[in-house]
């Protein structure tokens, strides 16, 4: 056991870890933040994408070792001051872009890291930024609404409802 | 002007605010005191004779508590079987023990061999590896047709790998033959419905508890339905009676049907936290998952369809092989057989009708319900004949269908595969179908695809299901060994507030929001005064689970029956206070008032008298206001629409891109408009999946080959396109008090032979009128490799 | 996962010490090591991460105008940093996994991996690139030894990778649907001297320069003339998403396709 320390939702954090810790598993276990989870041993789903020093990263997929010192941002740092959903996050529940609730931390946390690099992304570049996050329940359609919605463009352009 | 309350409004979900803050509990989330954490070792090959298991070494590893083998179940029961099928001849089904850990033979790679108990996952990992097994390695068993034909045996003591043979209808045998004999014309077509893994993005995870000072024993699992987990697994395998067992699913990730079922693990982690005197938890990997969790669809079926010269259907024939895997999973047998070919009929009236289906034991992951169950299977087969009939006779597939529709003045329509459609308005769906697809534009962006090189095609199809599973006495005859009704308590506090109890599960439909709407509605009070609570026997009543579109059709019917109980107490209340006859009292918008006076009382102050009973006629009443109703359907619902698709098939390459993709669905009266589409943009998602992307695929030997992401093609979302949907075509449900139908499977249900008709339509349209059929999942190398003929 | 010890060292010779270690191995990314690992399919004992290395990221130009890439530089970084000197590198990397694993994979760790159905291979091998190690340089041309076999040796580390930037160049990668690697994938990239071009996701040996369309693309750099060509199904994979023929094709279509778009 070494000890870890990074600044999570702009709280410094420590913690006891092996070499063998992944970052998912030193803030599911370690810190008590489930909301970030794991959906697959692959790396493709998504479902535990966090940032880590602003980049969005697959933490199931980074050793907590390797970042210590890092500045990272889960889902439970995406609400505002007050406590109320954020924009991206109010987004999906107008949108109706969540259903099981499970890929939903890493959709969020990706779709941040989407609108921090293009503010204004087009249907197309929604989607494909989205392909290491996969949804099992929407079928993406209302995903991609509340992300459009989230950056301020009008969602009609989505589709005809 | 969309309403902004109640029902038929578009609520925002309540459950989203924990689920988008990362405040869901799901199971994985849990971690009790002084838990250990369990691991199974599993099977390595699917068919071997297992002559000795020797833990010695793994039980002397660091940190290890326990390991567990078949020995130490040998005073339980095995998993059961929730259904019992009658073959053609009136014999019962073969139905094999299904231990809890693997007994004297693997049978399928994944089946758990032994389970290392220990202080942490890592090490009871390692422990696994230090397990020595002895086995002999036997052939295979794989493919369901040599499976079927005899050889080796999944399982020696029942004598065959023939689970049962099927025919339905029986009686009607002779006279579809004869139909055929003289039909002018016979389209056949044969087909494979893929096998196809669930996933939903949760896998699964058991944490079994007791309590030595009360001999409570407590289940944490993911299920969909945790009352049937409590009843199979305490009535069936541990043998602890229900007051002494109690089961919660907490949030659950998605279940798709994969969670319906009783596992093998939840079983062990509650019998092993007995046995250690510690809570015990088990989470599933995704590769795990692959090998563990039920598989879904594996039919290989022939269909043929008699027509008369003028189009008008006179008989189906079926033949199906349907895989049942190592063993059979808790409604397995039901899924091939009373919710496959009670749908043969379609959205049409074909007078005669006969399904004959094979379920045969192989060596693979037990297969049973996912997303539609048999429906899909049904339908996929029935719109690909049919569209392949219109074809050879050079009929338009949309004329070809409304010829033959079951029309909108002929309900209540008794089919001949037992099931009475009791409303439907099929020309009206399609009508709303081609208005949405824009059919009469496709022309002019086939043009376009052309220039670019691509072929465009375009697909459409019709879907019925059987939702809101079902009335007990015909499912009981039907062979199921359990009731499908549903129940609700509705607890109305001192101060209005509602808190309704219900049966039914939610993991992802939003029950919290819309059995709220219900309720508000129907009281005319404001949504946020009504709580649901779901998901833990210990505080909710008797639920059947949530699966078949049944929850609002069944669950929600259930709690307006307990409703109007409340109701029609509070209204005597009312009446006692109002000094007014009780036949004079209604209820609106939250207040009662008296007939044709302006006297009222608000809902409140009903509810307080009820509770605070001072100026209360104690002699005619009790005190307190909550109430509990079953309610068991006297009929399937049935939704049903149309769907069409548009595709591009590139014709260097066979990649499919789907362009496009509307639905018209009639699901009767809707709750919430938003939820509901919703719904469907899932469903056609899977579909899309399962017709383009998704397979199951095992090698000879029994190794799963697809047995990752990185080769099972989930959906993604640049693999699918914004959908349109319309829910306008409504009849609603005859025989419910809501009139509703159920929308959770119909996109599942609906969506693949709509893909696969159009990227047919694409290449015919093309000049490549050789292909005739390509089975799913239409990969590029597929269509391209049909292409190259 | 087994256990083992976690070093990060800051600069080359810290790590190249630490990969002296029995049973230790190099971390880059960890894209797709982490995953192995979780599969118990590797079990080092000490993993040395180089992430830690500043002199090994970033993305440079050469006095001879080539691109030089630091070996633990990440994808991500590679697309947005390349995208005015080599375009088609650039377009490469942005297009290798998804978002979140382009922030960690890097150029270094996909070449040692030596996946069969990795796009970096196809750049290097396409590019004629230099791979530099900590203790030499060596050419693309001689790198490439197979399925996850390369000429590094045990504890060699790939420091920088120097592409020759060419005067047209285009990638296309035809996507596995499940992995979203290269189903087959095709760098072509006309250089003054002549035309190469490397196939990856399609070989059996790995990636491979496909000659005979060199040849013929020296000549004529044009689709056309890579249309009398046929592409032999032998020693091509065959796998659940493809056969070897349906492969074969896609090498010559893929190759079209780029050529086109290089202009």
């Amino acid at each position: 056991m070494t000890k870890v320390s990074m600044t999570v939702n702009g709280r410094s954090m420590s913690g006891d870890i092996e070499g063998r810790t992944l970052l998912v598993d030193f803030l599911r276990q370690g810190l008590g933040l489930t909301g970030t989870h794991v959906g697959c041993d692959t790396s493709q789903c998504g479902a535990c994408v966090v940032h880590v020093d602003g980049k969005a990263v697959k933490s199931c997929t980074v050793f907590a070792a390797d970042v210590a010192g890092a500045e990272v941002t889960t889902i439970e740092g995406m609400g505002n001051p007050d406590g109320s959903l954020g924009v991206i996050q109010q987004a999906f529940q107008d949108h109706h872009g969540l259903q099981c609730g499970f890929c939903t931390p890493g959709m969020v946390m990706s779709a941040a890291a989407l609108l921090a690099e293009n503010p204004k992304p087009t249907e197309a570049e929604i989607r494909h930024y989205l392909e290491g996050n996969i949804c099992r329940c929407t079928g993406y359609h209302n995903i991609v609404k509340a992300i459009m919605a989230a950056s301020g463009q009008d969602v009609s352009a989505v589709a005809a409802e | 002007m969309p309403k902004d309350h109640g029902i038929g409004a578009s609520s925002k979900r309540r459950e989203d605010v924990r689920f988008l803050s990362g405040r869901g509990r799901y199971t994985d989330d849990m971690n009790l005191a002084r838990q250990a954490y369990a691991v199974f070792l599993r099977a390595q090959v699917a068919h071997a004779k297992i002559n000795k298991i020797d833990t010695t070494d793994a039980a002397a590893m660091p940190g290890v508590i326990r390991v567990f083998t078949a020995q130490d179940f040998s005073g339980v029961g095995g998993l059961p079987c929730g259904w019992q099928v009658t073959d053609r001849h009136g014999n019962a089904m073969l139905e094999p023990k299904h231990p809890i850990l693997a007994e004297g033979k693997i049978r399928y790679v994944g089946e758990a061999l032994a389970m290392i108990v220990a202080e942490t996952e890592a090490q009871a990992r390692d422990a696994a590896e230090a397990i020595v097994m002895d086995v002999e390695d036997l052939p295979a068993v794989v493919d369901m047709k040599a499976a079927a034909a005899g050889g080796t045996l999944v399982h020696d003591d029942i004598g065959s790998n023939l689970c049962y043979d099927w025919g339905f209808v029986e009686d009607n045998k002779a006279a579809v033959d004869e139909a055929f004999a003289r039909a002018d014309h016979v389209t056949t077509l044969e087909l494979v419905n893929n096998r196809l893994a669930p996933n939903p993005m949760e896998p699964r995870v058991a944490i079994g508890d007791y309590d030595f000072s009360t001999d409570q024993h407590t289940l944490y699992t993911t299920s969909q339905n945790p009352h049937v987990i409590r009843l199979l697994m305490g009535a069936f395998v541990l043998g602890i009676p229900e007051h002494k067992l109690r089961v919660v699913a907490p949030d659950v990730g998605g279940g798709f049907g994969s969670k319906i079922f009783h596992y093998a693990e939840e079983a062990a982690v509650t019998f092993a936290a007995k046995e250690l005197r510690r809570p015990v938890k088990w989470t599933s990997t995704r590769s795990e998952a692959f090998i563990t969790d039920a598989h879904g669809r594996d039919h290989v079926t022939k269909i043929e369809l008699a027509l008369d010269k003028d189009g008008h259907f006179q008989a189906i024939r079926t033949e199906t092989f349907a895989n049942m895997g190592a063993y059979l999973s808790t409604f397995a047998p039901s899924v091939p057989t009373w919710l496959h070919g009670t749908l043969m009929a379609g959205n049409y009236k074909t007078p005669l009708i006969y399904v004959n289906v094979k379920a045969v034991f192989t060596n693979t992951v037990p297969v049973d319900a996912y997303r539609g169950a048999g429906r899909p299977e049904a339908t996929f087969q029935l719109e690909r004949v049919i569209d392949k009939a219109a074809r050879e006779m050079g009929m338009d597939p949309v004329e070809l269908r409304r010829k033959n529709f079951v029309q909108p003045d002929e309900f209540p329509y008794q089919t001949p595969v037992a099931v009475v459609y009791d409303t439907g308005n099929y020309q009206a769906t399609m009508d709303k179908l081609l208005d949405i697809a824009d059919v009469a534009g496709f022309e002019a962006r086939r043009a376009e695809s052309a220039e670019a090189g691509k072929l465009r095609g375009l697909g459409l199809n019709c879907y019925i299901e059987a939702c809101g599973i079902a009335p007990s006495n015909l499912v009981g005859q039907l062979g199921a060994r359990a009731g499908l009704y549903e129940s609700a308590t509705v607890r109305v506090n001192a101060t209005g507030g509602i808190v309704v109890m219900t049966g039914s599960h939610s993991h992802g439909q939003g029950h919290e929001t819309t059995f709220a709407q219900v309720i508000a509605d129907m009281i005319g009070i404001a949504e946020n005064q009504v709580e649901i609570v779901h998901g833990d026997t210990a505080n909710t009543p008797m639920g059947m689970g949530t699966y078949g579109s049944r929850s609002l059709a069944v669950g929600g019917s259930a709690m307006v029956r307990a409703a109007n109980k409340v109701i029609n107490k509070a209204k005597k209340i009312a009446a006692h206070l109002l000094e007014a006859s009780e036949a004079d009292i209604e209820l609106k918008d939250g207040a009662f008032s008296v007939a044709g006076t302006d006297k009222s009382v608000d809902w409140g102050s009903v509810c307080l008298a009820a509770y605070v009973p001072h100026n209360y006629p104690l002699e005619d009443l009790e005190p307190g206001l909550e109430e509990t109703a079953f309610y068991d359907p006297s009929n399937f619902t049935y939704p049903a629409g149309a769907y069409a698709c548009e595709v591009e098939v590139d014709p260097e390459t066979g990649k499919v891109t789907i362009c496009a993709f509307a639905a018209a669905d009639d699901f009767g009266n809707v709750v919430n408009p938003m939820i509901v589409e919703g719904q469907v943009h899932g469903g056609l998602a899977q579909g899309i999946g399962q017709a383009l992307l998704e397979g199951v695929s095992y090698d000879e030997n029994g190794q799963l080959l697809s047995g990752s992401y990185m080769d099972y093609a989930m959906p993604r979302a640049d693999d699918v396109p914004s959908y349109v949907v319309d829910h306008s075509c409504q009849t609603p449900c005859t025989h419910n008090p809501l009139g509703v139908k159920g929308c959770g499977e119909a996109g599942a249900i609906g969506s693949p032979p709509a893909v696969v008709n159009a990227v047919i339509d694409a290449l015919h349209r093309g000049g490549i009128t050789h292909v005739t059929h390509i089975d799913m999942p239409l990969t590029p190398g597929r269509v391209w490799s049909a292409i190259q003929g | 996962m087994y256990a083992f010890d976690f070093v990060k060292p800051s600069s080359i010779d810290g790590a190249a010490e630490a990969l002296q270690e029995e049973e230790a191995m190099a971390l880059g990314g960890g894209q797709t090591l982490i995953p192995s690992m979780k599969q118990r399919l590797a079990a080092p004992s000490v993993l040395v991460s180089l992430g830690g290395i500043a002199e090994m990221r970033g993305v440079c130009i050469a006095d001879d105008g080539a691109v030089c890439i630091g070996g633990a530089t990440p994808h991500a970084v590679v697309a947005a940093e390349a995208a005015a000197s080599y375009p088609a590198l650039a377009a490469l990397a942005g297009g290798i996994g998804d978002p979140a694993v382009r922030n960690r994979g890097t150029i270094g760790g996909s070449l040692a991996n030596n996946d069969p159905s990795a796009c970096y291979p196809a750049a290097a091998l396409g590019s004629g690139a230099t791979i530099v190690t900590n203790t030499r340089k060596i050419a693309a041309d001689d790198y490439f030894e197979g399925m996850f076999t390369t000429a590094l040796e045990p504890g060699e580390i790939i420091t920088e990778v120097r592409f020759p930037v060419p005067q047209a160049a285009n990638y296309q990668k035809f996507l596995q649907p499940a992995s979203r690697f290269a189903l087959t994938g095709v760098f072509v990239a006309k250089y003054a001297d002549g035309v190469r071009v490397a196939v990856t996701g399609a070989s059996e040996g790995g990636v491979f320069r496909w000659s005979e369309a060199e040849a013929a693309l020296s000549a004529d750099f044009s689709p056309a003339a890579v249309e009398g060509l046929t592409v032999s199904p032998e020693g091509m994979i065959g796998d659940l998403h493809g056969t070897p023929a349906y492969r074969a094709n896609l090498v010559k279509v893929l190759t079209k396709r780029a050529v086109a778009a290089a202009g």
